[in-house]
């Protein structure tokens, strides 16, 4: 260092223009793309599907397709693969993958210090906490529609891309039965979003990954758990685990909208408080660590 | 007062406490436009958590910052406008080259920045290895990557905490010789530093804390010579030399040591002194005055009651003659 100028420019300017929050979310992703964790979480949400598809497909060539409930349906139509799937992954693990970032997106950057490092630049912390917000929503519809995508191919290359039957018994054609498929996973997003902004508190208010990750899918559990303890039954339509399955009234002929309303309201009475709750505490928080 | 007119850095009443432990404790600091300003004390002093106070990172008790004339409590980002450094050591995104990393400050910081990535990495010399992960980094270029990160600010206002911590002395020497240059290119500087030497070196200001509060603040040479002429004197004898000098007005703190009696003294006394002894018989082989060094002087202030070897002046000053305060 000894033998070099500093900059020409050090002592002037100053006056940098702010950057947006649109280029604060974008290096959130870049940041997101550039960590191995990052992918395993998305290798779960393209495995399991994978797996789902090739298992069935050894069922049926075993002659034992009518093994299961599902089997046959399956074999009718590959877009009922990711319906089946969104049904199997949508209690446990996409709240899962979308825990793994949410949980980790604050407390992993108070871990290694390098919070203090970004909230010392040009950015209101008002700016970094909606970009890691809008970066952990990202990252948890990424792997719902990933794992739909990898679903819906793998099902159509086995089984076709035929008519589905719905939940009702109705019929439709395959391609408004594709479009139901996005139509669910996109229902879905609403519960699931909402585990993310619990994921994003725990994640801000405990500053530890692990724990973060940990309490949020334990809480997860705990609905669970409440849903199945007798005498509270009259709560279990207040309880986030239960619009897990919001998304079926799509697949109803005709289409029941009262579970996706329901579940938006609901979804908002723990995702509103928790995002509050978050958005406070970092706003006012000491970053002493790192 | 516009804020290029506002002083760089302006603490007052700056406290903050944590449930029984008091860090910092009424600590108000000056930054004058353009100076190179030593902020020292020993560990747990609260030099960090004050440098956090300032950038904003954390919230004091009571008081306030500001940063030329902007409270970045309540204008957050807007504040920091001019203003760069890091606070312990200088972090980044292990799993991103150094230029990556820059890359995302410079967002960050606006577009002005991005352009001046090359620029900084040449300045601390890491082009080289720019494209690789900062994970891989000795402690040392992660001090520099640090440096290079505050100077993408164009800052007018540089807080460095202990920047040469964990150097070499190759480094530490490299380190110096680029605050120094900063500082001539007319950046203000706040350093908060343990190299005693260094901030000798390179401040013209200093504000010593100890156990949150500030003991001294001003300048330098202020200091020095509020800390008392020394002398230092080699004689044919002595263990006789400190017996005499014992017995004379204004001569305190005698010490023999390896390379003679250090003590302090008035010039006026050691006429007196050097007249004493050679009526008791001991010759005088050398006699030399020596101004205190930072080091004396701070051990001085940290370890005991800072009033004792002081001339102690209005508490609570902070003009530019300096001033102790404090710590009655």
């Amino acid at each position: 260092m000894s033998s070099v100028a500093a900059p020409a420019t050090a002592p002037r300017a100053a006056h940098l223009r702010r950057p947006s929050t649109i280029a604060v979310y974008r290096w959130e992703l870049r940041k997101l793309v550039s960590q191995k964790r990052t992918y395993m979480g998305l290798a779960l949400a393209v495995i399991l599907p994978l797996i789902f598809v090739i298992v069935q497909n050894v069922h049926q060539h075993q002659g034992r397709q009518g093994d299961s409930i599902f089997a046959s349906e399956i074999t009718q139509s590959g877009l009922a693969t990711p319906v089946l799937m969104l049904l199997f992954e949508s209690v446990f693990f996409l709240p899962l993958i979308a825990s793994l970032v949410a949980g980790d997106i604050v407390a992993a950057e108070d871990g290694n210090g390098t919070l203090k490092t970004i909230l010392t630049r040009s950015v209101d912390r008002s700016q970094v906490f909606t970009a890691k917000l809008l970066a952990a929503a990202t990252y948890g519809a990424l792997a719902v529609f990933l794992s739909a995508a990898v679903a819906t191919v793998g099902g159509i290359l086995s089984w076709g891309f035929n008519q589905i039957t719905t939940f009702s018994g109705s019929i439709v054609s395959a391609s408004e039965g594709l479009l139901l498929v996005f139509a669910a996973n996109a229902c879905y997003l609403i519960p699931l979003l909402t585990v993310a902004c619990i994921g994003v508190l725990l994640s801000t208010a405990t500053r530890n990954s692990t724990a973060s990750v940990v309490g949020t899918i334990g809480f997860v559990i705990l609905l669970f758990i409440l849903a199945g303890i007798p005498g509270l039954e009259g709560l279990k339509p207040y309880l986030l685990t239960e619009q897990f399955q919001n998304w079926q009234g799509l697949l109803r002929t005709p289409t029941d909208w009262a579970p996706v309303w329901h579940s938006l309201w609901v979804c908002a009475l723990y995702a509103g408080p928790a995002l509050f709750a978050a958005y406070l505490v970092f706003l006012r928080r000491d970053v002493a660590g790192g | 007062m516009t804020d290029t007119e506002a002083q760089p850095v302006r603490a007052r009443g700056l406290v903050k406490r944590y449930k029984e432990i008091l860090a910092v404790d009424h600590i108000d600091l000056n930054v004058e436009a353009g100076d190179v300003y030593g902020f020292l004390g020993p560990n747990g002093a609260g030099k960090t958590t004050t440098l956090r106070m300032a950038l904003g990172l954390i919230t004091p008790t009571e008081g306030a910052v500001e940063l030329f004339g902007r409270d970045p409590l309540r204008e957050g980002a807007r504040a920091l406008e001019g203003v760069a450094g890091f606070v312990e050591a200088p972090r980044f995104y292990p799993y991103l080259s150094a230029r990556k990393n820059l890359e995302l400050l410079a967002a960050l910081d606006g577009a002005d920045a991005a352009r001046r990535i090359e620029e900084v990495l040449a300045v601390v010399e890491l082009s080289p290895r720019a494209k690789h992960r900062v994970g891989g980094y000795s402690h040392g270029m992660r001090q520099r990557l640090g440096i290079a990160a505050a100077l993408l600010r164009s800052p007018r206002l540089l807080i460095l905490d202990e920047p040469a911590t964990g150097l070499d002395p190759a480094g530490m020497r490299d380190m110096r010789l680029l605050i120094r240059r900063l500082a001539d290119e007319g950046i203000t500087i706040l350093l908060s530093s343990h190299q005693l030497p260094e901030v000798q070196e390179l401040c013209d200001r200093v504000a010593i804390v100890d156990s949150g509060r500030v003991v001294y603040e001003g300048a330098l040479a202020d200091l020095r010579r509020q800390g008392g002429a020394g002398y230092r004197l080699r004689t044919t004898d002595d263990a006789r030399a400190l017996q005499v000098m014992g017995t004379q007005p204004g001569v305190e703190h005698p010490v023999a040591g390896e390379h003679g009696i250090g003590f302090q003294s008035q010039e006026s006394h050691v006429g007196a002194l050097s007249l004493a002894l050679a009526q008791a018989g001991v010759g005088i082989l050398a006699l030399t005055p020596e101004l205190a060094t930072l080091e004396d002087l701070f051990f001085r202030l940290t370890e005991s009651d800072a009033a004792e070897p002081f001339a102690r002046p209005a508490k609570g000053g902070s003009d530019s003659t300096g001033s102790l305060v404090g710590t009655s």
